[in-house]
Formats: C-alpha cells, sequence, structure tokens
C-alpha cells in the first residue's frame, strides 16, 4: 500500500528531514536532531505538521446526545467553542481511540481522532447512530493541521493572527483568519507547553508553514514525530496503541478525570462504574528506570513473577532521566514501589514515580 | 586502518588490539545517542555476534562484533556522555578494544572504499 502524504511532504523533503511510516503516512521523524526539536519547544516554540490526524464532523439534532454515548468525557456540559479531551470506548470500556471534541453547537461537534484509527473510528461510529438523528461525516481529507508549541508560540503566532489570541483560553477555539487563511485555532496540543492548533484547508499550508518558519527566525524549528513523542511522554499525555489502546480502559490508564458518570448512559460506563467501584487490577505507572532504557512492550517483574509492561520509554531530553510508563498489578502501584524490568535479558530496578514526569508551560483550566 | 562491517560496524588493529566502534553512517541513521549499553570487560565475544546496544531516542539498536576475542577495554566515556557517538563515532567515540584471538578475520572486512560504496548502493 502506498503511503499517504500531508500537503507539507514537499516541505519536509525540501528540509531534509528523516522521514518514517507513522500509520500508514509517510511523515518526518526529526530535521536535525530529536533532542535539540524536543528542547527548541521546551525554551521557545517549534512547528509541527499534524496533517495526519483525522477529522470526523457529527451534525444533526441529536449530536450532543449521540457524542456523549460515544465518548466517556461529557459535550453536553462544554459551552460552544470549548473543547474536551476524552476516550471514546467499546461497551467492554476498552478503548476505540482517544480524540478532542469540538463544540461548535448543539448541533454541530468536531472529533479530532489519531491518524491510525480515524478509518476505524468513522466505522465505528457510523455503527453506534442507529436511533439518534445525526450525520457522521469524515472530512481528514479537507483539513490540515499545524500545531505551533511553546512558551513563545503565542507572541511569535500574533505577528500573523487576525484573531486576538489571549482571548483563546485552554481548550477553546475560534473561528478566524492566521495568515490571511481561514482557520479553526485552538488552545490545545500534545507537547506540555502553551500552544495552539490550526485547523485549515490543505492548499493553504505550504504558504502557513513557511510563514511560521520565516517569522520564528531562530526561534522557532520544525519539529518531527521524534520530538513530538518524547514531549508527549514526558507531559504524560497518553499514545494510543502504546499506552491505551482496546486492552485498557480509561481508568486503568489515569483517566478517570475524563469519564462523567453523572451522564444517563455511555459505552462502556457499567464496566467502568464497576471498575470504580471495585478498583482496577493493573494501572498505568511512571517509573525511573535505573540502568539502560525500557520500551514498549518490555516485561515488568517481582522477582520471578511477571506483573506488567512498559507501554512507552525512552531517555528524558529535559530530565534526562531514563523514564518509562507501563501497567503493573495495583498492588505495585504505589509511589515508591520498587519493581524489576527486564532490559535486554537483564533485570534492572524501576521505581515509581509520580506523573507527569514534566510540567511544562501549558494552561490551565 | 579501519575496516569495516555491512552492519555498520568498524575496527581498527593495533597490535593484537582491535579499537571498535559503530560507523559514522550508523550514528547518521540512529540519531541522537541516548544510552551506550557496554560490554563486560573480560567477556569472550565471536566475530558477527550482537555483543552490546547502542540506544537513541527512539530505538535499541545491536552492536555487532567485528572481530572474536576478549573484552580489554570499554569506553567508559560513553557511559556519561554517550552522544560521544554522535560527535566522534569513529575517533572518541568508540565502544570497545578486543584482543584479537584470530587477526585473519580482519581479512573477512570491508575497506573504506568498499563499505562507502556499500553504503552508497544500499540507499
Amino acid at each position: 500500500m502506498e503511503l499517504k502524504k500531508t500537503p507539507l511532504w514537499s516541505e519536509h523533503k525540501r528540509l531534509g528531514a528523516k522521514m518514517v511510516e507513522f500509520g500508514g503516512w509517510e511523515m518526518p521523524l526529526q530535521y536535525t536532531s530529536i533532542i535539540e526539536e524536543h528542547k527548541t519547544v521546551r525554551e521557545s516554540a517549534g512547528i509541527f505538521d499534524v496533517s495526519h490526524m483525522g477529522e470526523i464532523l457529527v451534525e444533526g439534532p441529536d449530536t450532543l446526545r449521540f457524542v456523549d454515548k460515544l465518548i466517556t468525557n461529557s459535550v453536553s456540559k462544554l459551552k460552544n467553542g470549548e473543547i474536551c479531551y476524552s476516550p471514546m470506548c467499546y461497551e467492554n470500556a476498552t478503548i476505540v481511540d482517544d480524540l478532542l471534541a469540538y463544540r461548535f453547537s448543539e448541533n454541530k461537534i468536531l472529533l479530532v481522532v489519531n491518524a491510525s484509527n480515524t478509518d476505524k473510528d468513522y466505522e465505528w461510529i457510523i455503527s453506534q447512530k442507529h436511533g439518534y438523528n445525526v450525520d457522521v461525516k469524515n472530512l481528514s481529507k479537507d483539513y490540515a493541521q499545524i500545531a505551533f508549541q511553546g512558551p513563545k508560540a503565542e507572541q511569535i503566532l500574533k505577528k500573523i493572527s487576525g484573531v486576538d489570541l489571549s482571548r483563546i483560553s485552554f481548550y477553546t477555539f475560534t473561528l478566524g483568519q492566521i495568515n490571511g487563511i481561514n482557520c479553526i485555532v485552538s488552545r490545545t496540543g500534545y507537547t506540555g507547553e502553551d500552544g495552539f492548533e490550526m485547523y485549515f484547508q490543505p492548499d493553504a499550508a505550504v504558504a502557513l508553514w513557511r510563514k511560521l518558519i520565516e517569522i520564528g527566525g531562530k526561534e522557532v524549528k520544525p519539529c518531527g514525530l521524534g520530538s513530538r513523542d518524547t514531549l508527549r511522554f514526558e507531559a504524560t499525555y497518553m499514545l494510543y496503541g502504546n499506552d491505551i489502546d482496546d486492552t485498557t480502559t480509561p481508568l486503568e490508564a489515569g483517566l478517570g478525570w475524563t469519564v462523567d458518570f453523572t451522564k444517563p448512559t455511555f459505552n462502556g460506563k457499567e464496566v467502568l462504574l464497576r471498575q470504580k467501584e471495585n478498583g482496577v487490577s493493573k494501572r498505568l505507572r511512571g517509573f525511573e528506570i535505573d540502568g539502560g532504557i525500557a520500551r514498549h512492550g518490555y516485561e515488568i517483574f517481582d522477582g520471578e513473577k511477571k506483573i506488567g509492561h512498559i507501554t512507552s520509554g525512552t531517555k528524558s531530553p529535559t530530565l534526562n532521566k531514563s523514564l518509562a510508563l507501563g501497567y503493573v498489578e495495583t498492588q505495585y502501584s504505589k509511589i515508591g514501589s520498587e519493581v524489576l524490568v527486564d532490559v535486554h535479558g537483564k533485570k534492572v530496578k524501576a521505581t515509581v514515580v509520580k506523573t507527569p514526569f514534566y510540567r511544562g508551560s501549558v494552561k490551565s483550566k | 586502518m579501519k575496516k569495516y562491517l555491512k552492519t555498520h560496524e568498524w575496527a581498527e588493529l593495533n597490535g593484537k588490539i582491535a579499537t571498535v566502534g559503530i560507523s559514522n553512517h550508523a550514528q547518521e541513521q540512529l540519531g541522537d545517542v541516548v544510552y551506550v549499553n557496554l560490554p563486560e570487560v573480560g567477556k569472550t565475544v565471536k566475530a558477527g555476534e550482537v555483543f552490546c546496544s547502542v540506544e537513541s531516542v527512539k530505538s535499541a539498536s545491536d552492536v555487532y562484533a567485528p572481530v572474536s576475542g576478549k573484552i580489554k577495554e570499554v569506553n567508559k566515556a560513553l557511559e556519561s556522555t554517550p552522544e560521544l557517538i554522535n560527535k566522534s563515532a569513529e575517533g572518541d567515540g568508540w565502544i570497545a578494544k578486543i584482543e584479537v584471538s584470530n587477526p585473519k578475520e580482519f581479512d573477512n572486512l570491508l575497506d573504506k572504499d568498499a563499505y562507502d560504496k556499500f553504503v552508497k548502493d544500499s540507499e
């Protein structure tokens, strides 16, 4: 199968990016160095092509009720112009995908989903719409997306923004012009830093990309998926397929804050209620690794007994420590608890530590 | 004179001691090296077998021994500054010194021109 290309593919090639396959897309892994790109986002600002993300539009009179059935968080409680992060679960409470829901109105919500799950999500959503008066469209091809992230993102983006960015608070969005292009602009991101995500027509992508690089000068770097991953990892944002998937529930992943049990019904509610009452049997935790680097799939032990597995891990570029996320049986999940991780056949000590590993300039509500 | 493996390691023989590491091309492909899982001093290694690993931000890569012999010394500087491999893969970023048991194995390795050609052809 031929890999899909974003409208910025030729820019990535022109900039000499190292390209990789990701979720069926050919995407930039890095332009110069993952660590340099990572540090630029922590210290000033980075620009990411995230046009591979999927956009699914739900419209119609039953929109709020329908989306509230699909996801664990609540769109009924949002105001128009607000956004929520949420898992979308199966009936058994395992996770189809995690997404952002943009509430335009009571009759219109845009779901932004993971690239590799877009088709699966669309089919799942369609399969759930029986009895709801809604229209569901996969608009992924109609949107390019650029994320502009870092403590200096606002002051730089201001130069080409037709909207007052200071009025876009955390997890809200507005419609307006950036670089003269009509965009959805939201104060959201996947890096742990303050910043914006912009959605707009694909044929405007190259001009906006080049403009951001031009006005950013030395303070801005184009950043690839490599640093996107290390940045989100330090901020302990979930990566679907690594930290959450169709074998884990939101409560096991520590996403209880995204589950609104006051809603009358939603997919997975019964299982999640039972988990809430009885406790979960495994829990996603952060670990500090004592020697070597623990990566996705590595096993966690108590002596000879297997008690879990690592879901993500790397050497944190900001904290300069070997850190990991992983599921362990609940009895081992206390902060300070010591376990062993099999790293290349050697069992190394790992300690449960608090997450997020790092808190950047990201705003809060 | 340095000689190379198709798996992107190099070795340079001085008397009975071969200094080994990964090639500059290999470090370019890996990106930022963040950890080197050094071999144990005193361990016996066999040519063509994995004897340590180098980890980038994204992944762990096996390193194959270019020659057989006993590990006499490892580059301790890599413990605190693994990025030496990015800065100087074929110099200060050497990984280990091996006391070779069969110097003839060197004849099986590629010289620089042949290795460069191999890299170019495989791109």
